[in-house]
């Protein structure tokens, strides 16, 4: 083994992959901001209606959820844009298609979490005359998310991995930042073992802080 | 759309590539991994720690990270694999971690008073394993199982991306020849929904098959 490790140029450039994993932290939040949104409408218009709109919504769902996000991303970059409806920057098109991806994951958790919700919580809030969107807002959506607390968390981390594909449509991120300095200077190794750290500190810290909400909000069975 | 359907010959050429990626992956990532598995239900304490660290490690990084990793970073260091070798290995490394927790969550459903029992009567832990706890963790095994047998399916999708002539790349290179990228990817879309999609109704059938089993 003739290999010499020289993380200068790493440090060097190490303003791309900080940027980078900025980057990727804001893809994430701003899509399960906006697939939190999607999820959570749909989750109560699924409960709420007949046959029609049941099958609508579960056909979204399984269609996303059973194909691969490098797919969806290529659709919407390159395929939409291609027959003319739309032109966006790589970006915009990457949040807009993790959006639709982590809704349609959302959309089940939250499904889920509300058939969850105990029939006596809905039954008290009746009899002390709430109107039914106050019980939604009051009991439904509260309650639901102290169920599904866990399985968010879940969610969350892997939605932030999932951010290191933006950079096959050259969304600076945390990936696209290592590949650019492996391509520049070849210190391959080197570069993989700074980045992979970068990752696993971050989800972790995320995993452990999420893991504190849980044990002062979830409702353990 | 003519030219999307024109080329399904060659697309299908790159299904049976995901499909061949897929296989092997599953294969490896299932012996390795149930044997992990048990390892760190019942093995030493250095053993548990190892595979816990291994598994924590990977299923903490991007998977492809792993991908570029084993193709791009593993020649530095003198090792070369040809990229349907690398693809395999890298999906197969991230696949192990999830088969060991699989395997562990699936081995502690089964009662303790199983494995004394079968302690109770002399069976030796090989024995066991194998007529106690095996049976009776397959059911809670199975179901997760085929829902990351097709993971595995659509996240082969990313080993297009070292140059594996997959259903993923087969399209792109479709694309790049006629330029109709729409029809193109719907049939792609298509193709991967109804492999998923079976896959993940067997699962769910399995599940409300081994229903009646309490935590």
């Amino acid at each position: 083994m003739d290999y010499h490790f020289n993380f200068t140029y790493i440090w060097r450039h190490f303003d791309r992959l900080f940027y980078g994993i900025v980057l990727s932290l804001e893809l994430a939040l701003i899509s399960i901001a906006i697939g939190m949104i999607i999820g959570l409408v749909l989750a109560l218009i699924y409960v709420e209606s007949g046959k029609t709109i049941r099958f609508l919504v579960a056909g979204y769902v399984e269609v996303i959820r059973n194909s691969p996000l490098l797919l969806l991303v290529y659709l919407i970059f390159y395929g939409i844009p291609s027959i003319g409806l739309f032109q966006y920057s790589a970006t915009t098109s990457f949040i807009a298609t993790l959006s639709i991806y982590s809704g349609a994951y959302l959309v089940e958790v939250f499904r889920s979490g509300l058939a969850a919700v105990p029939e006596g919580l809905i039954d008290a809030g009746k009899a002390i005359g709430m109107k039914p969107w106050q019980r939604i807002i009051s009991i439904r959506i509260p309650t639901m998310f102290r169920i599904v607390l866990p399985a968010l968390s879940n969610t969350y981390i892997s939605l932030f991995k999932d951010t290191s594909i933006a950079s096959v449509i050259a969304v600076p991120e945390l990936m696209y930042g290592a590949q650019w300095i492996n391509f520049n200077t070849f210190r391959i190794i080197e570069v993989y073992m700074v980045i992979t750290p970068m990752y696993l500190v971050t989800g972790y810290t995320i995993l452990m802080s999420l893991r504190q909400i849980e044990k002062k909000f979830a409702i353990s069975k | 759309m003519a030219a999307a359907l024109d080329s399904l010959p060659y697309l299908m050429g790159g299904l049976l590539v995901t499909i061949q990626v897929t296989i092997l992956v599953v294969v490896f990532a299932t012996i390795i991994g149930v044997i992990l598995g048990v390892g760190i239900s019942y093995g030493p304490f250095w053993l548990r720690v190892l595979v816990r660290i291994f598994s924590d490690f990977i299923r903490g990084i991007p998977v492809l990270v792993l991908i570029f990793f084993v193709y791009y970073g593993l020649p530095a260091i003198g090792i070369n694999l040809e990229t349907f070798t690398a693809a395999v290995v890298a999906l197969s490394i991230f696949k192990i971690s999830h088969v060991i927790e699989n395997t562990r969550g699936a081995i502690q459903s089964v009662h303790h008073g199983q494995m004394e029992a079968g302690k109770a009567i002399g069976l030796k832990f090989h024995e066991r394993l194998v007529f106690i706890i095996f049976p009776l963790a397959i059911r809670r095994f199975l179901p997760p199982w085929i829902n990351s047998v097709a993971d595995t399916a659509k996240g082969s999708a990313l080993v297009s991306l070292i140059g594996v002539v997959d259903l993923m790349l087969a399209m792109q290179k479709v694309i790049g020849r006629t330029y109709e990228a729409m029809p193109v990817y719907i049939v792609g879309l298509i193709i991967y929904f109804i492999i998923n999609y079976s896959l993940s109704l067997s699962s769910r059938k399995l599940e409300a098959r081994f229903a009646y089993i309490k935590e």
